[in-house]
């Protein structure tokens, strides 16, 4: 293996990113982490409040604590949920599209067209879409007898979000993993054939294997944007019915924007930041030792 | 200029020997250099990654320390000294 060259003057190029994310992200935590320990009585006064914050919400008995246990719960549902229906899928249409030719093109414009579309739009459209009167989903679903109501029925909520974000978000595992296939050489097919192996073989033992590494961030990219999913829900059920779609993030604004509950707010947004930290520096992990393993 | 950052000299302090830490761990890649190790994590970390695992690891026992409605936060913090200087000696 080649060492690469390093040279430490290229800190210097890094510099000006360093100052952006000492604006945006730096500054921004370290006020939330002083918020986290005070109260605050008005704008800008404030008594330190210690730790209580911090022991109200993680004792599941205290309302805060309960709201928090509730919405943490319900997020990592959702994300494992959305993960578990795009990854197979988003690779069962990548396997299904053309390889040569003219189709490949229009299969790949047509397939990312949804996710060129923002967020709110597309809650908008599922808002309407999903109405029990004029929404064609709505009243398809209502029409065969299934009972779905996405402002009264917790599962159809539920549902319902599940199936934007399948929408929305299976064509970048589509992408990701059509560009990992298309990598593969053809001389792993070729000696497939010539040792007669079947279709699932050449996929558990070719396809998936030299899939790991875009499956990898296309887990990655998935389990954030669903972990943090925010205007979907707030847009189509308002975190309702009930509490039934409520998020973590949306639980969040509730608390910091709705109730003004400074404190609460800093010491829930530190506990969500450190589990997402967990899980970005575990995938981070991940991929380095496939980039090491692969360089040997 | 800073009123609105709301600090107080607890955090201030928090964040500074982090800032310290930072500069140490610096400081000591320029002038003895070192080369990755693999331990108990399975795979190869340096000075910065175990840094990073120590801080993170504390949070978590800070966290579930609270969680399960522990007393003064001496004992986490005894805790979290413990398992840093374990992944700088073991990780």
């Amino acid at each position: 293996m080649m060492d690469k060259p390093t040279n430490n003057r290229a800190w210097f190029f890094v510099l000006p990113v360093l100052v952006l994310v000492l604006f945006s992200s730096i500054v921004p935590v370290m006020t939330v982490v002083n918020y986290s320990l005070q109260d605050s009585m008005g704008v800008n006064n404030f008594f330190w409040n210690g730790d209580s914050w911090f022991r109200d919400l993680l004792n599941p008995d205290t309302e805060i604590g309960a709201r928090f246990a509730d919405a943490l719960l319900r997020t990592i549902a959702f994300s494992f949920t959305a993960l578990a229906v795009e990854v197979p899928l988003g690779i069962a249409i990548a396997l299904c599209l053309p390889r040569r030719g003219w189709s490949v093109g229009i299969s790949l414009v047509i397939m990312a067209l949804p996710m060129l579309i923002p967020w709110n739009v597309v809650g908008t459209m599922w808002q309407i879409f999903a109405r029990q009167d004029i929404g064609l989903f709505g009243a398809a679903l209502t029409g065969i007898g299934l009972p779905y109501n996405v402002t009264q029925g917790s599962v159809s909520a539920w549902v319902t979000i599940v199936v934007i974000d399948v929408w929305h978000w299976t064509p970048l595992v589509i992408l990701l993993s059509y560009a990992g296939l298309r990598a593969i050489p053809d001389a792993f097919y070729q000696a497939a054939r010539i040792d007669g192996a079947s279709r699932w073989a050449v996929f558990v033992n070719i396809e998936l294997p030299k899939l790991q590494k875009v499956l990898v961030i296309a887990v990655l990219l998935r389990f954030m944007q669903t972990f943090m999913i925010y205007t979907e829900p707030v847009v189509v059920t308002g975190g309702g019915p009930g509490s039934a779609t409520t998020f973590l993030s949306i639980d969040l604004v509730k608390i910091a924007i709705g109730q003004v509950d400074v404190g609460s707010a800093a010491a829930m947004s530190l506990v969500y930041y450190i589990i997402i930290l967990t899980a970005c520096w575990i995938f981070f992990t991940v991929m380095t030792q496939i980039d090491r393993r692969g360089d040997r | 200029m800073l009123a609105w950052m709301a600090w107080t000299w607890q955090t201030a302090a928090f964040f500074a020997l982090i800032a310290l830490a930072l500069i140490v761990l610096t400081l000591l890649a320029i002038y003895r250099p070192e080369t990755p190790r693999t331990g108990i994590l399975r795979f190869p970390t340096t000075r910065g990654d175990r840094f990073f695992v120590t801080l993170l690891g504390s949070a978590f026992i800070f966290v579930f320390w609270m969680r399960l409605g522990g007393g003064a936060l001496w004992y986490p913090l005894a805790g979290s000294v413990a398992y840093g200087i374990a992944m700088f000696r073991f990780a």
